[in-house]
């Protein structure tokens, strides 16, 4: 990981006061995975969006971390928007969201 | 002269060693580098691939009448017609931002894209790619658009779509080549996900995500309106989280009963199609996403949502009982029968393979490189209705 976006998301995650817990190299790419391939089937592969909104830096600017950490794991109810929780953790949803709030390449 | 003559002869002789039918190729979407491979069924092996599709992250793909060309329809909004016998983009326009699919129309002159955004359809001379019209998908006071799913096309040149936003059915009468003359069907349920024409082009189904149900237009009797279909499924019970949206399309139709994905349940639901009743539950691995007949209506095959995507079930359509369960690897998103049913392609894309099983053995036959592999379309579906 390049220096710029690691502090990055150290800012991101100090200012929302949650912590990032070690998460495997292996598991990451897994995440990532996930993020493009499933998370895509919605949002769109480059998650420029689709039947669910685009998850682009800009698109999520403005929206707390703590608000997408939840919808991540609790979904939205009234929309197509299924909780992850059965399939990530806690610590596994904040990297995502920060991943996200980054830009994921 | 003599060396002209000598050149047309070898051109011609060239030309003639190259032709070829359409009946046995058809594509396969490679959802992550844009691009399709185009594979043969006859010997089950590959021709080659086409680069340059575009956001291929969802796509689908309908068959001009002569099997010669593929319209895929890709995310990003592009429409590009792929000539499989010469392999290579014929034409490509971006007529959208983000689009979800397409169909052609019952002459064959028409190709129409439904769109997310700007929410609507839009309908291309299939020889030239030229608009012939837009229809916005406008509702409500506000004149708010609305997403576009479900588009199938139908008897008398018409092409059917639902709007998720809106819950309204939508059907377009395209055989005057003036102005589309567009029949709005509304209130018929919250957040229509996908839709399915019959083989025979007489019913449009479309699922509900939003409330439980399917929404049934008898396109014989526009006047009769919608009818609610499977009204109580689920009632009462805890509905399970829906990774991936599943998709309808009219090849559930095995004999006299229809057999579609139950949303948020583990569940194939069979329906009666003389009376349009629940006539079973069968319960399965998990989500289903794709629910196919094989061609003679024997078996019906199923694949599932994330995280049961490593999977295949075969339900007896006679017994209602599942007779295989098979473990083809993870990330399974697409089958496609063989014409007359003997084999089964399927996208294995965690593994960037496809597999062809034969459908009495349920054994692997082969099994063909491709990169993410998604969606299969063969050149058969430019004789159906609806696919």
């Amino acid at each position: 990981m390049k220096r710029m976006p690691f502090i990055a998301s150290c800012l991101l995650v100090s200012a929302s006061s949650l912590t990032i817990a070690d998460i495997s190299t292996q598991r990451q790419t897994e995440l990532i995975y996930l993020l493009k391939q499933d998370c895509g089937s919605c949002h769109g592969m480059t998650l420029k969006g689709g039947l669910g909104p685009a998850l682009l830096p800009e698109s999520l600017n403005g929206k707390p971390t703590e608000l997408l950490v939840t919808t991540i794991l609790e979904g939205r109810t009234g929309t197509a928007m299924p909780p992850w929780k059965a399939m990530l953790t806690q610590d596994e949803a904040e990297w995502i969201t920060v991943q996200l709030q980054q830009g994921v390449k | 002269m003599h060396r002209l003559c000598f050149f047309l002869a070898l051109l011609l002789l060239i030309s003639e060693s190259h032709a070829r039918g359409s009946g046995d190729l058809g594509i396969v979407i490679e959802r992550a580098s844009g691009s399709v491979q185009v594979i043969e069924t006859s010997t089950n092996s590959s021709i080659g691939r086409i680069d340059g599709l575009g956001d291929l992250s969802h796509a689908s793909a309908v068959y001009s009448r002569d099997g010669r060309y593929a319209y895929v329809f890709g995310r990003d909004g592009g429409l590009t017609r792929v000539d499989i016998l010469s392999m290579k983009i014929d034409k490509r326009v971006i007529q959208s931002g983000n689009s979800i699919g397409g169909a052609i129309s019952q002459d064959g002159r028409l190709v129409a894209v439904s769109n997310y955004e700007p929410g609507g359809v839009k309908i291309f001379d299939a020889e030239t790619l030229e608009l012939v019209a837009d229809i916005p998908a406008v509702y409500g006071k506000d004149e708010q658009r609305s997403k576009v799913i479900g588009l199938v096309d139908a008897p008398g040149n018409k092409f059917i779509f639902s709007l998720w936003d809106a819950g309204e059915i939508w059907v377009a009468d395209m055989s005057s080549t003036a102005e589309p003359a567009i029949r709005k069907f509304k209130d018929i349920g919250r957040n229509p996900y996908d839709a399915l024409i019959t083989p025979d082009g007489r019913y449009y189904i479309a699922g509900l995500f939003g409330e439980d149900g399917m929404a049934l237009l008898d396109l014989w009797d526009l006047d009769a309106g919608v009818k609610r279909i499977l009204n109580n499924y689920g009632k009462g019970e805890q509905k399970l989280p829906v990774y991936k949206m599943p998709h309808l399309e009219g090849w559930a139709i095995a004999g006299k009963f229809a057999f579609v994905p139950a949303i948020g349940r583990h569940e194939v639901l069979v329906i009666d199609t003389t009376n349009w009743k629940q006539a079973g539950r069968i319960k399965v691995h998990g989500q289903p996403v794709f629910v196919m007949a094989r061609p003679d209506g024997r078996n019906i095959w199923v694949n599932f949502a994330v995280p049961g995507n490593d999977t295949l079930q075969v339900i007896d359509t006679r017994s209602l009982d599942i007779v295989k369960t098979l473990k083809p690897g993870k990330g399974v998103l697409h089958m496609e029968f063989e014409p007359r049913g003997e084999e089964v392609w399927a996208s294995v894309r965690d593994e960037d393979r496809l597999a062809v099983f034969d459908t009495e053995t349920f054994q692997q036959v082969n099994t063909i490189a491709a990169k993410k592999p998604s969606g299969i379309f063969l050149t058969y579906r430019a004789h159906r209705t609806g696919l």
